[in-house]
């Protein structure tokens, strides 16, 4: 596991972070341009060094101040793939992703060649090089590069952020495949939170340089004074739910959480697979008792948690439903006539999710929009 | 029939040996030179800069006085080579590729270091991170990157080596068949009576090993560019 606790000076403000990663899935780091995201992988690889704190990685310490050590980049076997993919333009896709390789003693090497070629799908590409790749066929490069380096923590710096969303589309089933078939921990740095709510396992808020939220993505996704932070128009919770059945003669499927079940256009999962969706707040509406006679077939019991301001004439409402959250965006004038108050029992009627599936390539044609359910 | 004359042969040969091993011996420090004046900043680096270029605005007559104080039989360095292991460069051909490597100098390293500041570092970044040290990323990322400049940089300065009159006249003196380069010959021929056709061969020879040496010069870039995947 991944275990920081770093301060650094950069330039108008001070760095100052500690989170811890497990040593399974995606740990995003989450905020603004500017907030300190990237300083904090470049920590971790050794590109840049704290003021001091510490970094340990399993059970190599990389850096402690205190105990002066600084293990060089080149001795710390953590992966990293840029932006901007940095592939070494004098060198076919082949030899850049022997690069790393070839500078592990062979007995270490628990990744193969062939597998990570099979995986990212470059088979095809092997003897080209990267002036000619797309931009989503270079970072499938980079990912390859960094993992033959068998690396014991992979990062990412924002690896979609030059891509279109056709290429991000591209690429991202690619990320979910390391992060479900290969055992090593990534942490990712991000600012769209589409990314991370599909990728991630774990989110870690940060602005400003400090960190402001971190957990599971569904608890720091379902705060309400972190809406500011990850953007007003995307507020809303996470929810993880597994697919119960299907009902194929309505096109429907139902899905299960320890809140309830949801009625969703059919998905092309088996039952039992793991699902999660983004349902915004903008797309809650908040009832006192079950209605009659309306055409939204998600009516959830729920029960009012805690309220805050949202804008002018807009409030949040978060909403308990057995150990998961859901937010309403609803308006203040509403708060008031219903007489919401935390402890409040509610039914959160759901009119929209926008499908972030956990794993595979299935419901790629749902990717980033909302369905209306 | 023989296209040049003995005279003329013995000329060209000694240019193109005096020039080469210039070349040669110059070129290791010139990478060095420019990869840190092209990747580093440290206290004194314009006065080292200036160092470095100083020969491109000397008097070509100064740089060879100065190397005929110093590095003659009676000077500091010049005298110590001597007793120590009886290495003597003045009035020798060792002693004009030394004085053309000091001249020809700062053309290699401007053209290195130009293409060490078009090198990305953060690909040097992506090769720390994949496991690379110095000497490591030296040679697999930086010198392929570089060669293009390196070529350019060394065939420039070699036809410029070839050509230089007055370090090459101050230090070593104008000795047939041991110091007498082409311009040297050509010098020698128009102070005599009746050498203008002479000069006239011999300057024809300069002409067509310098326009022969820039389009080579351009013609390797290129290749070399596509080699390392650049076009």
């Amino acid at each position: 596991m991944l275990d920081l606790q770093i301060r650094q000076r950069l330039g108008a403000f001070t760095l100052d972070i500690a989170f811890t990663a497990e040593e399974r899935g995606v740990t995003a780091l989450f905020g603004r341009s500017g907030s300190g995201k990237t300083s904090v992988i470049n920590a971790i690889a050794g590109l840049t060094r704290p003021d001091d704190g510490h970094i340990r990685v399993g059970d190599t310490m990389f850096f402690d101040s205190a105990r002066r050590i600084d293990v060089p980049v080149e001795k710390r076997r953590i992966g990293y793939v840029f932006q901007d993919s940095r592939l070494f333009p004098h060198m076919t896709v082949r030899s850049n992703l022997e690069y790393g390789l070839r500078r592990v003693p062979a007995a270490e090497r628990r990744i193969a060649f062939g597998p990570v070629v099979d995986l990212l799908g470059l088979g095809h590409l092997l003897d080209r090089r990267p002036r000619g790749l797309s931009g989503g066929e270079r970072q499938r490069v980079a990912f390859g590069r960094a993992l033959l380096a068998q690396p014991r923590l992979l990062l990412m710096d924002e690896p979609m952020a030059s891509l279109d969303a056709a290429r991000k589309a591209e690429i991202m089933p690619y990320i979910e495949r390391l992060r479900d078939e290969m055992n090593i921990p990534i942490v990712m740095v991000s600012h769209a939170l589409d990314e991370v709510v599909r990728l991630a396992t774990t989110m870690v808020l940060i602005g400003e340089g400090r960190v402001r939220a971190s957990g599971p993505v569904g608890t720091v996704m379902g705060r309400l004074d972190l809406s500011a932070v990850t953007g007003a128009q995307d507020a809303g919770a996470v929810l993880d739910l597994t697919v119960e059945t299907h009902i194929p003669e309505d096109g429907l499927s139902v899905l299960a959480f320890d809140g309830g079940r949801l009625t969703v256009p059919q998905i092309d999962r088996p039952p039992g697979s793991a699902v999660r969706l983004h349902i915004h707040a903008r797309d809650v509406i908040v009832a006192l008792k079950p209605l009659a006679g309306v055409s939204l077939r998600n009516a959830l019991a729920a029960t009012v948690i805690e309220l805050a301001e949202a804008g002018p004439s807009s409030a949040d409402v978060r909403l308990a439903l057995g150990g998961s959250f859901l937010i309403a965006r609803i308006t203040r004038a509403a708060v008031r006539e219903l007489g919401l108050v935390p402890g409040r029992e509610v039914v959160a009627l759901v009119k929209g999710v926008a499908f972030e599936p956990d794993s595979g390539a299935a419901v790629s044609e749902r990717h980033g929009r909302v369905v209306d359910v | 029939m023989e296209i040049l004359t003995p005279m003329e042969t013995t000329a060209l040969l000694l240019s193109l040996r005096v020039a080469g091993v210039a070349i040669a011996l110059g070129l290791p420090l010139a990478v060095l030179a420019a990869w840190v004046l092209g990747r580093y900043s440290f206290p004194g680096k314009t006065l080292f800069d200036g160092l470095v270029h100083l020969p491109l605005v000397l008097p070509p007559v100064v740089t060879g006085y100065i190397l005929l104080v110093t590095m003659g039989t009676k000077g500091g360095v010049g005298g110590w080579l001597y007793q120590t292991f009886g290495i003597k460069l003045i009035f020798t051909a060792e002693g004009a590729s030394l004085a053309v490597a000091v001249t020809s100098f700062p053309l290699m390293v401007r053209a290195i270091r130009l293409s060490v500041e078009a090198i990305d570092g953060g690909l040097e970044a992506a090769a720390r991170t994949l496991g690379a040290g110095p000497v490591d990323r030296f040679f697999t990322i930086l010198l392929p990157l570089m060669a293009p400049g390196l070529l350019s940089g060394a065939i420039v300065a070699f036809a410029a080596a070839m050509g230089e009159f007055g370090a090459v006249i101050t230090f070593v003196s104008n000795i047939p068949g041991k110091t007498q380069t082409l311009p040297l010959a050509i010098y020698a021929a128009t102070q005599e009576p009746g050498g203008d056709a002479v000069a006239a061969r011999l300057a024809a020879i300069s002409f067509t090993v310098a326009l022969l040496a820039l389009m080579l010069s351009e013609f390797l870039a290129n290749r070399v560019r596509r080699l390392i995947g650049q076009v």
